[in-house]
């Protein structure tokens, strides 16, 4: 094992997992996180924290994982290269392996413009891909950045993030390709609604063997109303949203719409099953929280592996 | 070339409020072309001012107006000592070079800036110019298909694009092209797709260390060196 992660044993044990995912508050408040993670614990192996996500500030993703481990999940830290140099991204690594946070999703991070600091100074000293290659090389050759040795190393699973539905799509593999020769051992897709398009990515993903290199989970989320379907459709960048799954919600009273939403969601995981060379899935039922339960029941995922973990 | 923007009359009459005497000076080179402080705009900026002063009722102020063939060469400001012994202050509409070229040939003489200095680019059609290089020196276009990810990718990030990108638009400004994309395509039209599949390393910093300085590596000795070998 590259770590002590339950992630990884679930996965490595030939296991589908199934991660979660939890946006810190906007305050210093440590109950929302509290409150988030009772709904996420046992029904989910992994959760994600993610890191001042659509560039809004928020508590740090590091210190919401470490409330989140207290609360009994496994958290993975998100990180992203928009706010901190190469300096910076180590000593954050060597902190969080330090407090015994076994996950690490590395990415480059939304543009600082579509936060409430549109004016601030984007660093991008790395990229996502860097940024991977950078912790493989301090998990497994004990050296920072600049060469130097470490005695002791940060014994982390590393992740990186797909997306099936960025242009170019013919590329979007190849750029797969790219995070797991830097060093990903899982990877967490954007969210699926195109189910078609995502089987299409796969079969080039098996194609090329990458399936047997890298652990595949893929995004999923339940949408709450017509409107935020629309938003996703046309605002969020690298989304593709096909009309037919707009149409099956608005064809529900409105009052309704939230439970089509999840039944929408767990039909979406049980097509995604059935595509060769998926290891799991990512849940991302942002400021939804309370519907993980449900949808990981009816998806007939529970209960989950226990795994022995040191 | 410097492309720069003319900073807005209401700046430019607060700038110069505690100076009388006021000499424009225009630059002749990359500021006359991207039309923000060639001998056109000096003299158009001289009557704006005027006018203004003589609209509000209050203001002293004389102008004085001279355009320099360029400002950031020490040679052409030698013809300036003529044009400025009888002023409190150069309103310079020179690039940010310019502008400290003035204020380090004269130590004494406030130096005050007429220009925003926007960034290095090239025209694409009349009166639009887009920025091509961010002068990080580490070209490495010859990896990317001529196309800078440093300047035109919003991120500038080496390993692109990342999955912001949509119908080949950036995520950041839906009307700017994706960097990445135009060299994907570029690539693809060159049939060196296979530089899509590299690991580029992390950039460089200390070789572009602020502020730069480069030395010619061409010897003033080389002309006479080339006469004896031939």
């Amino acid at each position: 094992m590259k770590s002590n992660s339950k992630l990884e044993k679930i996965l490595e044990g030939g296991h589908f997992a199934i991660t979660g995912e939890l946006g810190p508050p906007a305050s210093a408040n440590p109950e929302v996180i509290r409150k988030k993670a009772k709904y996420l614990r046992g029904n989910v192996d992994a959760v994600n924290v993610t890191d001042g996500q659509t560039a809004v500030a928020r508590m740090a993703s590091w210190a919401a994982c470490l409330l989140g481990k207290e609360e009994g999940l496994e958290p993975t830290v998100q990180m992203t290269c928009r706010d901190r140099n190469r300096i910076a991204l180590q000593m954050d690594v060597l902190g969080i392996a330090a407090l015994g946070i076994n996950n690490l999703l590395c990415l480059t991070g939304d543009h600082q413009v579509f936060g409430n600091h549109p004016t601030a100074k984007g660093v991008y000293d790395l990229d996502s891909i860097q940024l991977i290659k950078m912790v493989k090389d301090m998990r497994d050759e004990k050296k920072f950045q600049c060469g130097d040795d470490m005695d002791v190393e940060p014994r982390l699973f590393i992740g990186a993030a797909a997306n099936p539905f960025a242009d170019p799509f013919e590329f979007r593999v190849v750029r797969l390709a790219n995070k797991v020769a830097a060093g990903a051992d899982f990877i967490q897709t954007q969210i699926i609604y195109n189910v078609e398009k995502f089987a299409q990515w796969m079969e080039a993903v098996r194609d090329r063997g990458l399936d047997r290199k890298v652990k595949i989970l893929a995004g999923v989320a339940p949408i709450k109303s017509v409107g935020a379907a629309r938003y996703m459709q046309t605002k969020v960048p690298g989304m593709d949203v096909p009309e037919a799954v707009i149409e099956r919600l608005k064809g529900v009273p409105k009052e309704d719409v939230p439970k089509e939403g999840i039944r929408q969601c767990v039909d979406i995981i049980n097509q995604i099953r059935e595509i060769k060379g998926v290891a799991g899935i990512h849940l991302m039922a942002i400021e939804w929280e309370e519907v993980v339960p449900e949808i990981v029941e009816q998806a007939g995922l529970l209960p989950r592996p226990q795994v022995y973990q040191a | 070339m410097i492309v720069a923007e003319q900073k807005t009359l209401e700046e430019i009459r607060r700038m110069i409020t505690p100076y009388a005497r006021v000499l424009i000076l225009g630059c002749g080179t990359c500021m006359t072309v991207c039309d923000a402080g060639g001998e056109r705009e000096v003299s158009f900026l001289h009557n704006a001012l005027r006018v203004a002063q003589a609209k509000s009722g209050n203001g002293t102020h004389t102008f004085s107006e001279y355009t320099l063939k360029r400002q950031c060469d020490p040679e052409f400001l030698d013809v300036l000592s003529d044009q400025i012994t009888d002023v409190d202050t150069v309103l310079s509409l020179g690039c940010g070079i310019g502008v400290q070229a003035i204020a380090e040939r004269y130590p004494d003489l406030p130096v005050l800036p007429g220009v925003n200095t926007s960034f290095m680019g090239m025209a694409k059609e009349l009166g639009v110019w887009d920025e091509r290089c961010a002068a990080c020196g580490d070209c490495r276009l010859e990896e990317t298909a001529g196309i800078c990810p440093i300047t035109r990718c919003t991120k500038g990030i080496l390993n692109g694009p990342c999955a912001g990108t949509k119908d080949g638009k950036c995520e950041a400004n839906k009307d700017m092209d994706c960097a990445w994309v135009l060299i994907y395509k570029r690539l693809e039209r060159l049939e060196q797709l296979e530089k899509m599949r590299r690991y580029y390393p992390m950039r460089n910093f200390r070789a572009i260390p602020r502020p730069k300085r480069l030395t010619s590596r061409i010897s003033v000795d080389m002309g006479e060196d080339n006469e004896d070998n031939g």
